[in-house]
């Protein structure tokens, strides 16, 4: 662990701030630190269910086409990865990134008894639990709670939206939801809050007030310390005018400075293709490759792309068939990408779904979505998988 | 230190209902807690309503469905499905907000509020607005009667035999959703069945399902008629008998006592208090009104430990201000945004085991949102958050939108309705009712009087630091202020 002086020295205010705060913040701080490769995570959430058929196309396998007369993708379209599959033709980046060996692949990802609302299988990924269990924490949160224990940082895990998602709630620290430093900054200065802080008194004992407190204090000091990073070293980079263009690039100034997030969280959707799939998932794709690809160029360009890890996730993947409005219904496992200059695997990970071995009409998983969630927080970022996912989950080993 | 009759009352309407009216402030002072207790019951006690906010092309739909039956017309058309679930979801819309008003208005502030809590037992997400009116009935009628009797009446629903999957659960086909979640959520908490007890129960279910109009229907040649064993009783059981061996269990009445105890008095549990509460509620044979009688009477409920201490769920906290400050909304919507916000969306309960609360309502995110809502009200801060979308509640309808006009640019699209949140809320607060309450009260009494009508917990904030934000230039003005700036504290978050 290296204490970078640095930026604590930068980050002037909040020495002013930290006379304000109660004492339970102090630890946090004198204590602005920075692991040593600073390793980080981003997860882009596609919300909604994205077809994974048609992001990462079997363009050899008759079934596939057969299944869908309309929907499916014709080879001479699909941006080729080898002979066996083909990329969406709205992710040029992403195939770029292929050819780099920065792009691995993993396919038909899931979990047993896979459930098809959209709420109830988000919250199995954002849980980490079990079909048949209900958790309240995330794993983010869990993470959380189990890397700072009475340290209170929560800017160790930032979503960057208005409001939280339940993978970031942990029990006892919450992840911080930022969609705008700067508006986040200028709500939380508001004179009146300010001095509503500066009067509350840290007393012995702890009741519900001083949880309020707690957090609010968290919020402002927060707001304060991811304003002033996301200044140190803006980055100059040009990104998409997309919501997500702005988002990665408000991740990649936070990733130049020396802010302690690990994780950074963001969504792209709604890829609930029912109907008119094509256009829609067109539209989305062409968002996401146009931001990850400004991203990662900006990471190379800065010497970080070996410490950045940024996977994708849906809730479910698709209906294998196409149904009757040139759309598909919820299914079940899907792919996810991984991105990074420090991969282990590349390309293609694990073989194509089996479409001739369906489950009433969906693909069947082959990796528990968990066993990436536990490679990743032990190999990436050195955390105790075992005591946030609640089970030992074997490591894969793309990183 | 002794507490007031004030403070106790008032610690009985946030509990037992969603906190003091602006019109009951008076009877704050005038009455012991247990008259107080004795006037909610009574105004209780009628049969609710049903509530009937179903779009008229829908009820027209509804009406025709047995006609259609019967004719055999054929399968509605895919554009016709998709206008029935817009005005489906439409129409719950409606239904939010119509029940958000009754809690805000009625007198019957018990029976809301323990509507409010089975809502959230009986957690279920069903985008079919007459299965959803149908449940809600069922929950409204029985909130304050017998568990069992709305156990059963729930179980038979179409909401959430639907919800739960079991028109799937047939004979040599079961599934098991609905009898894990009956034992797990509804009746035993985890770890009081085994998962054979699951498979049996599961079959006895089978057949339970409904018709279109979301009545009840039992599909007998779908329903395994062998034997079963459940909690260690053999025979050829049915669902309802299922159900009874399920209420036999004292497990059953201890998980209700204490959920209702986390939800009523305090989410630290006292077991003793428990204990003696889920005793009486069995030999009771789950009576609701008797077990409130039990909490709200006690000497236990209105210790000072007790007082204070809950985090008010979003729900609690928006129909407790409109309650104390009467207003209307130029737009409902704004209640509906407001509600997703902050993490409860009334009929959209974040899945089968409901909202978790306590402090799980506040992360900051939340917490900077609740204190700036009055603020808000006031049209004095704008409302600039984007509540993530649902997908359940979109159902696809963001592309179904642009179905016709794929080449349109989303990112107009995006811009109208980021555009269309920018915005004040748009509300009237009429102050007149409020602030004639203290005009018997000198004027250096003014601030202590309107802190100790507002909150339950002992302020951090200063007086001076009220003051100093409040508008000085008369009574009125004053009290105005003064009341929004105390709702923006982290203190007027508890009740």
């Amino acid at each position: 662990m290296i204490i970078k002086r640095k930026e604590f020295i930068q980050i002037g205010s909040l020495a002013t701030a930290s006379m304000l705060l109660p004492k339970f913040l102090k630890a946090f701080e004198g204590n602005v630190m920075v692991p040593a490769g600073n390793k980080v995570v981003v997860i882009l959430q596609l919300s909604g269910g994205n077809d994974g058929l048609n992001t990462v196309i079997p363009v050899r396998n008759d079934l596939y086409y057969k299944a869908r007369p309309r929907l499916g993708i014709e080879k001479t379209k699909a941006l080729m990865l080898g002979d066996e599959a083909g990329l969406h033709p709205a992710l040029t980046g992403l195939k770029e990134l292929y050819d780099d060996g920065s792009l691995g692949i993993l396919n038909n990802v899931g979990y047993p008894n896979p459930d098809r609302s959209h709420f109830r299988s988000m919250d199995i990924w954002h849980t980490a639990s079990q079909s048949s269990e209900y958790l309240t924490t995330g794993w983010v949160g869990r993470y959380l709670d189990a890397q700072c224990k009475g340290c209170d940082k929560p800017t160790q895990a930032i979503e960057i939206d208005d409001i939280l998602s339940l993978s970031m709630k942990g029990e006892n620290i919450k992840g911080i939801a930022v969609k705008d430093p700067q508006r986040l900054y200028g709500t939380a200065n508001e004179k009146f809050f300010r001095d509503v802080m500066k009067n509350y008194k840290d007393e012995p004992g702890e009741q519900p007030v001083d949880y309020l407190y707690k957090t609010m204090a968290e919020t402002l000091s927060s707001a304060d310390y991811i304003f002033k990073q996301s200044r140190l070293h803006p980055t100059k980079a040009e990104y998409p005018k997309t919501d997500l263009g702005n988002s990665m690039k408000t991740i990649a100034s936070l990733i130049f400075s020396d802010i302690n997030t690990k994780i950074y969280y963001v969504s792209l959707g709604s890829f609930d293709t029912h109907i008119g799939q094509e256009g829609q998932q067109q539209r989305l794709f062409t968002q996401m490759n146009d931001a990850v690809k400004a991203f990662v160029k900006d990471l190379k360009g800065n010497g970080r792309f070996n410490d950045v890890f940024l996977f994708t996730f849906s809730e479910f993947g698709r209906r294998v068939s196409q149904n009757a409005s040139g759309g598909t219904d919820h299914g079940t496992a899907n792919n996810m990408f991984l991105i990074s200059g420090g991969l282990k695997q590349k390309g293609l990970i694990n073989e194509l779904p089996d479409l001739s071995d369906l489950d009433e009409g969906d693909l069947k998983y082959r990796i528990d979505f968990k066993n990436v969630y536990a490679t990743v927080l032990n190999k990436w970022l050195n955390a105790d998988d075992k005591a946030i996912l609640g089970k030992k989950y074997d490591y894969l080993d793309f990183v | 230190m002794s507490l007031t009759n004030q403070i106790k009352n008032q610690h009985l309407m946030w509990r037992a209902g969603f906190g003091p009216a602006v019109e009951q402030l008076g009877d704050l002072f005038k009455y012991s807690p247990k008259q107080i207790y004795k006037a909610l019951v009574k105004a209780s006690e009628k049969k609710p309503e049903y509530i009937n906010v179903a779009d008229d092309y829908l009820q027209g739909l509804y009406m025709g469905i047995e006609e259609a039956g019967r004719q055999q017309k054929k399968e509605m058309s895919e554009d016709e499905k998709k206008i029935r679930q817009q005005k489906s979801r439409e129409s719950i819309r409606n239904l939010n907000i119509y029940w958000l008003h009754e809690m805000v208005n009625s007198g019957a502030q018990l029976r809301e509020k323990l509507a409010f809590f089975w809502h959230g037992h009986f957690a279920c997400r069903n985008l079919n607005i007459f299965y959803q009116q149908l449940l809600l009935d069922v929950i409204r009628r029985n909130a304050l009667g017998n568990f069992g009797t709305m156990l059963k009446e729930v179980s038979k629903t179409a909401a959430m035999l639907n919800f739960l999957n079991n028109q799937q659960n047939r004979k040599d086909h079961p599934n098991e959703n609905f009898a894990r979640e009956v034992m797990e959520l509804f009746t035993l908490g985890r770890g009081n069945y085994t998962e054979h007890d699951i498979k049996e129960a599961a079959r006895a279910f089978t057949g339970w399902t409904s018709n279109p109009k979301g009545e009840f229907v039992f599909r007998k040649f779908q329903h395994d008629y062998g034997s079963k064993t459940v909690l260690g009783q053999t025979g050829n059981f049915d669902g309802e008998e299922v159900l009874d061996i399920l209420l036999q269990q004292k497990q059953a009445a201890k998980y209700i006592a204490q959920k209702i105890y986390k939800f009523l008095v305090n989410e630290q549990v006292e077991a003793g208090n428990v204990d003696w509460l889920a005793d009486r509620f069995y030999k009771n044979n789950y009576d609701i009104s008797k077990l409130l009688e039990d909490i709200f009477t006690s000497d236990w409920f209105y210790q000072e430990k007790n007082i204070g201490v809950k985090i008010k769920s979003p729900i609690e906290l928006m129909a407790g201000i409109r309650r104390m400050l009467p207003m209307t909304f130029e737009r409902d919507e704004a209640l509906l945004l407001l509600q997703r916000a902050l993490g409860q969306l009334l009929f959209y309960p974040p899945n089968v085991a409901g909202w978790p609360g306590g402090k799980s309502w506040i992360d900051s995110s939340t917490l900077m949102m609740r204190m700036r809502i009055p603020q808000m009200l006031n049209d004095r801060d704008e409302f600039n958050v984007r509540p993530k979308d649902d997908d359940d509640q979109m159902m696809g309808s963001s592309s179904s939108l642009r179905k016709n006009d794929v080449n349109e640019d989303p990112k107009a699209t995006a811009m109208k309705s980021l555009k269309r949140l920018n915005k004040p809320l748009q509300v009237n607060i009429d102050w007149s009712l409020y602030t004639k309450n203290f005009e018997s009260i000198p004027k250096e009494a003014l601030l202590a009087n309107v802190t100790g009508i507002l909150l339950q917990v002992k302020s951090q904030v200063s007086q001076d630091l009220i003051k100093q934000y409040s508008d000085n230039s008369g009574r009125d003005n004053f009290i105005k202020t003064a009341t929004l700036q105390i709702m923006s504290t982290p203190e007027y978050q508890l009740c």
